[in-house]
């Protein structure tokens, strides 16, 4: 029997999911050169589906038989969700235009996506937990290829679906074990059974193992991230931007979600590969990207070091005194990565003429010079990056770092903290490029594109003097999880 | 305070007055663009002589700013700003440096006047904030916001090899502090603040970690100094920078660093800093005698003035870590005669570079028949960074010198003994320096028809000339506003220096 209840809880997932079917529909009464309504109709829907988030916010919700939670957790991620799938609309735009492959579908199956996403931070279930992971990837490997006939797109999409159906076989393999462990799928049903002590305790910890390997893969910590430079780098750009986002952050909720409600009593066997894992991330991530002249790879490699970072607060999961900071930290991180990343690939889809072929560090030269409004945009994102003072960057870092050195892991901070002076130098190259070698670019920058640029820039500068906006949020979302 | 404003916050912040100015300048007003750098930073230099007139030495928070700004995981950081007697001549440094810089480059920066200028004054705000922020954060926020302005002024204004200089300069300050940062972040938890003074009242709570504490913090400034073994940013940042940019980073970033030592290290780790005392006096040491060896080996002249940095600073962290009245003092005082003295080096090597375009010392010689001007006003500024009695430099060495020979910290005279040579070999290097560009006969057929210095020059040179023999021959005042924040540090250290024998 389904109540108001059931539906309410889930109505922004239904709105986004729903339009997207209609849109698919519309669309094809929309003719090939007005496809802009499709993008506007779709930019809409998400607006539609934000207001209802914010709407809905700080009620908590257990709808259709504990199936799925409403709380200021998932209304947190669900707002970023939303936000960046606007921001990627508004790159896509003009993008797809320019690099001929103006299809209708590319909005629709983005609204897809996140739908799924939304679904993955309202999960309390590990058959909805797969189901999301399903509806956020699915959509997404056809977008990979979106721009099909074009090797590099080809390549991408395959090599992204081959390794994702591994992590979703994983997470579905985790599951099962789980299942066979505790004879529940469902959060409240399964933590009571480990309460009870009553457990298998070795299926459930290698199904709790299987999950991290699942979500590892869409996080792309090391060593699951052999894709994600190839992905990157041939998948469309706004794609590659909402992927850095948006994926990274859905990872990052079924992550927190799933560990922290399910597995604080394995945090023993579990807290030494997740340090692993993070310095290795850190290090790979910011070593691999001092070496990358390709543009769209180096920020792939950033991508994974700053995974790698959030992992480093996240080792003290099952630490009930460090624990609120570490999701309130993640949070705040994965707004601040965000802005700087939405507005870096909006810099790389400026520049990016010709499908496939490569930026390289070149195409930057003169930038600074010609465009100066464009180049200290840039200069404000690699600074973010970097962790550099006066951006939202380095207090998400000075949060992640303050977590771990409270949960006590200093030498994980060092090294996070030395990566970041390496990654400091691949950072600055750009700014190099950009502001101090000779250069006459010439650049098409469309409107939309340029407001991405603008709002972020903006956001990370004035963010940074008054992140307790931000704080608060992330803090309040931490008080409602369950 | 009377305009509801505190003049602290006003002075640290009113360069950003010029910035705005100068974003809505178009690209061809050059010279509007000057005028408004000069202007305002003669206007924040006027504020800080207001702040001067309103600071008590005997007060160790004057003119304080507490501002809450907002709590990370419950843990307040604020804006908190105050002046003692360890920063009010440093900040006093910078606002006078920075007027003096700009004015050098009237002529010498052409391109992106813009650019420049607005990173100037950037930088001027944040050397201000570093050397009044008393919260920590605060304060790393500042420290760093100063590498980006200084990168770019090295790297799109600097030499042939300015790419290398300003990364290498960049990463290098930035690895000492992501460890301070580590330190920061410690001391908060511990704390549970971030603020100097309250951490300094309660040192005991993280008293038994502090000789890694002390570590973090010293590797951060002792990259700034630099203190030998890690200098080696220096030259090159010094080499490749523009006129300009070399008087503030001699000036007034190196300052930092020894201003960090008497902010951070010695009030907060002040046993570690005991023990730590001689490992830092001999590494000062060897930076003395090292940096003068290197410096008298140069060719090019710039490179001998950014080698004789290094033995300067050395001096200075001699001095402070003598941990005594007259070591410490005499340490500050000698930051303000190397801001100067070897500010004014940088300027006059500047102005012969735009004359000549070259700096090798092989090109010149008997310059002071050609420029009787410059010849004088150059062997003044030489003398007084020789440490002339009479002249600034004397009065800093003499004292820090005076201070490391009575030092029971130390507990040998063998340190000021051998520090002492250093001022032989620092007559050494600049006096061959000096004979060789100035006297004799003029040897290059170029070199006769050089212009002597214009009017513009001369005012950019009359204010250090000036303080330099005010510093001289009348250090009073200066030592007034010095030493009662001295002797404070001093019982501080001295009592943990009881408890640790």
């Amino acid at each position: 029997m389904t109540r108001m209840i059931d539906i309410y809880s889930i109505l922004p997932v239904m709105i986004v999911a729903g339009w997207a079917l209609l849109l698919l529909v519309v669309d094809l009464w929309i003719p090939r050169y007005r496809k802009g309504i499709t993008a506007l109709l779709a930019a809409v829907g998400l607006a539609i589906a934000l207001g209802f988030v914010l709407a809905s916010s700080g009620s908590t919700i257990l709808g259709f038989n504990q199936m799925v939670v409403l709380d200021g957790f998932a209304s947190f991620m669900q707002v970023l969700f939303l936000v960046s799938g606007m921001a990627a609309v508004a790159l896509a735009y003009d993008y797809i235009q320019r690099m001929n492959i103006n299809h209708g579908e590319f909005y629709v199956l983005m609204m897809f996506s996140i739908a799924g996403m939304m679904l993955m931070s309202q999960a309390y279930n590990l058959l909805m937990v797969f189901l999301a992971l399903e509806l956020l990837s699915i959509p997404l490997y056809v977008l990979a290829g979106f721009a099909r006939t074009r090797l590099e797109s080809e390549e991408a999409s395959l090599k992204y679906f081959l390794l994702g159906a591994f992590a979703s076989g994983f997470v579905l393999y985790g599951t099962a074990l789980i299942f066979s462990a505790t004879g529940q799928l469902d959060f409240v049903g399964i933590a009571a059974v480990v309460t009870a002590g009553s457990a298998n305790s070795v299926l459930f910890l290698i199904g709790s193992a299987l999950l991290l390997v699942g979500f590892g893969f869409k996080i792309a910590a090391v060593p699951f991230q052999m894709w994600t430079p190839d992905v990157y780098q041939g998948a469309p750009t706004p794609v590659t931007a909402f992927m850095s986002v948006a994926v990274k952050a859905a990872g990052f909720a079924a992550l927190m979600r799933v560990f922290l409600v399910l597995f604080p009593s394995l945090s023993e066997h579990l807290t030494p590969i997740l340090w692993l894992m993070a310095a290795l991330t850190m290090i790979v991530g910011n070593i691999v990207a001092l070496a990358q002249n390709n543009i769209k790879r180096m920020l792939a490699y950033s991508a994974i070091a700053h995974a790698g970072y959030i992992l480093m607060a996240f080792v003290a999961f099952g630490n009930g005194e460090v624990v609120r900071n570490t999701v309130a930290a993640t949070l705040f991180y994965l707004v601040a990565y965000g802005l700087t990343s939405f507005g870096a690939w909006a810099l790389v889809v400026v520049i990016e003429r010709e499908y496939g072929k490569g930026i390289l560090l070149d195409d930057l030269a003169g930038i600074g010079k010609h465009y100066p409004w464009l180049g200290v945009a840039m200069l404000v994102f690699m600074l973010s990056f970097a962790g550099v003072p006066l951006t939202m960057g380095f207090w998400g870092k000075f949060y992640l770092f303050r977590t771990a050195v409270q949960a006590g892991y200093i030498g994980l901070a060092i090294i996070g903290l030395l990566t970041s002076v390496a990654s400091a130098y691949y950072y600055l190259r750009v700014v190099v490029y950009m502001f101090m070698k000779p250069g006459e670019p010439k650049l098409q920058i469309n409107p939309w594109v340029s407001f991405v640029i603008g709002v972020a820039a903006l956001a990370v500068l004035l963010l940074s003097l008054m992140p307790w906006t931000i704080l608060e949020l992330a803090s309040r979302a931490v008080l409602l999880l369950q | 305070m009377e305009f509801g404003i505190n003049p602290l916050v006003l002075m640290t912040f009113f360069p950003l007055v010029g910035v705005l100015v100068l974003v809505f300048l178009a690209p061809q007003q050059k010279n509007a663009m000057r005028w408004t750098a000069l202007g305002t930073s003669l206007v924040t230099f006027a504020i800080s002589l207001w702040v001067l007139f309103l600071f008590d030495p005997n007060k160790a928070d004057n003119l304080l700013v507490q501002i809450p700004w907002f709590r990370l995981a419950g843990v307040p950081i604020q804006i908190l700003m105050g002046v003692d007697g360890l920063s009010i001549l440093m900040v006093l440094l910078t606002t006078f440096l920075t007027p003096i810089a700009i004015l050098s480059t009237w002529k010498a920066v052409e391109e992106q006047v813009k650019g420049f200028m607005i990173f100037f004054l950037l930088l001027e705000v944040g050397m201000l904030g570093v050397f009044l922020a008393l919260d920590l954060v605060l304060f790393y926020i500042f420290w760093e916001f100063t590498l980006i302005p200084m990168y770019f002024l090295i790297g799109v204004w600097g030499g042939k090899n300015r790419i290398y200089a300003a990364v290498k300069f960049f990463l290098f300050t930035m690895a000492g502090s992501v460890l301070m940062l580590l330190a920061i972040l410690y001391l908060g938890l511990q704390a549970g603040s971030f603020s100097q003074p309250e951490l300094v009242a309660n040192r005991s709570l993280f008293a038994s970690m502090q000789l890694l504490l002390f570590l973090a913090f010293a590797i951060a400034f002792a990259i700034k100094v630099p203190v030998f073994p890690l200098h080696t940013w220096l030259p090159d940042a010094h080499v490749e920078a523009p006129t300009a940019g070399s008087v503030i980073l001699a000036g007034v970033l190196l300052k930092m660093g020894a201003y960090g030592f008497l902010r951070f290290n010695l009030p907060l780790f002040p046993q570690a800093s005991v023990q730590a005392a001689p490992v830092v006096a001999v590494l000062a040491i060897i930076g003395i005698l090292y940096g003068g060896a290197v410096a008298f080996a140069q060719k090019d002249i710039k490179k001998l003035v950014a080698y004789s940095s290094v033995a300067h600073l050395g001096f200075v962290m001699l001095g402070i870590f003598a941990l005594n009245p007259q070591g410490l003092s005499g340490g500050i005082l000698q930051m303000v005669n190397h801001g100067i003295s070897t500010g004014a080096l940088f300027l006059l090597v500047g102005m012969i570079y735009e004359r000549r375009h070259t700096r090798e010392m092989s090109e010149y010689g008997g310059l002071w028949k050609a420029m009787p001007i410059f010849g004088g006003i150059s062997l003044v500024v030489v003398l007084s960074s020789v440490g002339l009695p009479g002249l600034n430099g004397f009065v800093g060495e003499f004292t820090i010198l005076l201070g490391a020979f009575g030092s029971k910290i130390f507990g040998s005279p063998w340190f000021a003994g051998i520090a002492t040579l250093g001022v032989i070999l620092a007559a050494a290097y600049l006096l061959k320096m000096f004979e060789k560009t100035f006297l004799g006969p003029i040897t290059k057929e170029e070199n006769k028809s050089l212009k002597d210095l214009n009017l513009r020059e001369i005012i950019t040179m009359v204010p250090l000339l000036a303080l330099i023999f005010w510093l001289g021959i009348y250090p009073q005042p200066f030592f007034n506003l010095i030493n009662p924040a001295v002797e404070r540090l001093v019982q501080l250290v001295q009592s943990a220096a009881l408890v640790l024998h």
